[in-house]
């Protein structure tokens, strides 16, 4: 019964996921669009070359620039759903397989810097909660605050000047996608990220605290640990998961500032040097699939909580 | 939470005492920052456009409290006259998101059926992008420059007070005062403007002044990465890039911008948490 109802779950959030999708893919061809008229002169003088009127106005149409906007959409989608998503305008590789390339790299810095976030935040949260009002909490809380009033590319030029430079603990700039590099990186956005994320933490699990079975299970004897442990962070768990997955979000914005001040060669520093360069189809492509990314993760959160509640799953009302 | 005694009237009333202090204080200090900002030009102990080759990347000094950059253009200076553009464009940014979004919230609470599904959907499709990365590309597709990276933000930001404003109007729409007030013979009208906007300004207020500092750290990381404000103007997100390769032997040039984001940022995001603690009862 209870794998049945999850089955039907899951398939009715892949069904609203369709819209989505289009949505996305549509946002990210009017992007095109906006730029597509200039896309065409652009990529002469990136190459360098003066060209006459009646070349670009050749090129266009064997672009299928001078189609209407319905029929460049259609055109484009089919063509994106074949894998095919133009070549860039700077170095005539497939933008695809070039984002493809950089991909690993980006997601072993995002998986990274969630590793570390929770490193920091789930300990530190929970300590804040369980001394709740004391010395350690306001002192966790105030360094949540300065935290979250740093934007993440001061952090990196916080970090490079005192880990790498007075200290010369670490590389500045990253010489490959090797792990020391990423530690300056990940550093970087395990901070911003901690800052936001350890109060979120703090606050899930006071919440739980505050509850009545706690109460009830201290008035029974049961040590402060085992409720911690065996309860609160069972509870509190689901909550504190959810947020991480919806936090992703701002880490896989943040990495494009990121990788680019280290230099570290992911799909973020494609998408400047792309923004740089004008080099309009790698824009897209970095856009759509760091959307599509994104949603993924949100629908596999979504499953997740889903499965993981018991009162979600076996359809008992819990609020 | 629900083990502990109600607050007595004494303890509730000194807790909203000390908030209001704090509210009060807090504001001055925003209020203070704007101003400034808005006077910069009369702040700045030099021009902060004037470059003078012979005191390039100096130390700090007496004359130069945060030293030269490599153009020899005092770094206060330009930190100061950054002020104006940072502030005033992040401000200029929450407004219009805020206004905007609650526009919209409010017309697909009010229409509801087809409108409400068409603008829903529609800021749905706005949510599926994380964070800067549609901002990144809507202000590459468009040129850089400040306005354009404020309408890159503004373009992801607006569906949050949309939805915000949109549940806080439904959830108006069923209380017996409004019943009370159609039956009256009000108009669509003076219901929004005499009932609906006065109950939801709360909730939408504090989350405007929250997003104060968030959005002034997006809009900096996008002039960071030279999609907002360009040099020579003088913006704390372009100069920190603009002067990243003094890091290692100017440090200070490099960091003092940043600095001034830090501290803005902090006063913004205080004076966001007392709003939110003022206006939310429970918490007195």
């Amino acid at each position: 019964m209870g794998a049945i109802t999850s089955m039907n779950y899951a398939f009715k959030r892949l069904i609203q996921l369709i819209p989505i999708l289009f949505g996305i893919t549509f946002l990210s061809f009017l992007l095109m669009y906006m730029a597509g008229s200039d896309a065409v002169t652009e990529m002469y003088s990136n190459r360098g070359v003066e060209v006459a009127q009646e070349i670009i106005d050749e090129r266009k149409a064997a672009l299928g620039l001078n189609l209407s906007f319905g029929e460049q959409y259609i055109n484009w989608l089919w063509a994106m759903l074949h894998g095919d998503m133009g070549v860039s305008f700077v170095t005539g590789e497939n933008v695809l397989k070039a984002f493809l390339r950089k991909l690993p790299a980006t997601l072993m810095l995002t998986g990274l810097s969630i590793a570390l976030t929770l490193l920091i935040s789930l300990p530190c949260g929970i300590l804040a909660a369980i001394r709740h009002d004391r010395g350690i909490d306001l002192i966790l809380r105030f360094g949540s605050f300065m935290g979250n009033a740093m934007p993440n590319f001061f952090v990196a030029m916080l970090l490079m000047e005192f880990l790498g430079i007075q200290l010369g603990l670490l590389p500045v700039i990253s010489s490959g996608t090797d792990f020391e590099s990423a530690l300056l990186p990940t550093l970087t956005l395990a901070i911003a990220m901690s800052a936001k994320y350890m109060r979120q933490v703090r606050s899930a699990v006071l919440e739980e605290l505050g509850k009545d079975y706690v109460l009830g299970a201290k008035a029974r004897g049961i040590s402060d640990s085992v409720i911690l442990w065996k309860n609160v962070m069972k509870a509190a768990m689901l909550t504190i998961m959810t947020l991480l997955a919806l936090s992703i979000g701002s880490l896989l914005g943040g990495t494009a500032i990121v990788e680019s001040i280290f230099m570290w060669d992911g799909v973020g520093k494609l998408a400047v040097d792309a923004i740089n360069m004008r080099d309009y189809p790698m824009i897209q492509a970095y856009v759509m699939w760091m959307a599509i990314i994104y949603v993924l993760v949100n629908l596999v959160a979504d499953l997740l909580y889903h499965e993981l509640d018991p009162r979600i799953r076996l359809g008992v009302n819990g609020k | 939470m629900s083990q502990s005694a109600a607050p007595t009237i004494r303890l509730q009333n000194v807790r909203k005492n000390t908030l209001q202090r704090k509210l009060y204080f807090f504001g001055a200090l925003a209020l203070l920052l704007v101003v400034a900002s808005f006077f910069s030009e009369q702040l700045c102990p030099y021009d902060p456009y004037m470059q003078d080759m012979s005191l390039t990347k100096a130390a700090p000094s007496a004359e130069h409290l945060l030293g030269t950059d490599r153009y020899g253009r005092d770094m206060l200076s330009r930190v100061i006259a950054g002020s104006k553009t940072s502030i005033f464009s992040t401000l200029l940014l929450v407004s219009f998101i805020t206004l905007f979004g609650s526009l919209i919230g409010i017309i697909c609470a009010w229409m509801g059926r087809k409108t409400d599904t068409v603008l829903m959907r529609l800021s749905d499709m706005f949510l599926a992008f994380p964070g800067l990365v549609f901002a990144l590309a809507v202000a590459a597709v468009l040129g850089g420059g400040v306005h354009n990276a404020i309408f890159a933000l503004a373009a992801i930001s607006w569906p949050k007070y949309a939805r915000l404003a949109r549940s806080q109007t439904l959830a108006l729409q069923a209380a017996p005062f409004m019943q009370a007030a159609k039956m009256a013979g009000s108009g669509t009208f003076k219901l929004i403007y005499k009932h609906v906007i006065p109950n939801i300004s709360g909730p939408i207020l504090v989350t405007a002044v929250l997003d104060i500092g968030t959005m002034m750290m997006e809009l900096a990381g996008l002039s960071f990465l030279g999609l907002g404000a360009k040099p020579p103007i003088p913006e704390w997100g372009s100069m920190m890039s603009d002067t990243r390769n003094l890091l290692p032997t100017q440090p200070w040039v490099t960091l003092a911008p940043g600095f001034a984001i830090f501290f803005s940022v902090m006063i913004f995001n205080l004076l966001g948490d007392t709003v939110r603690d003022y206006l939310d009862p429970k918490r007195r």
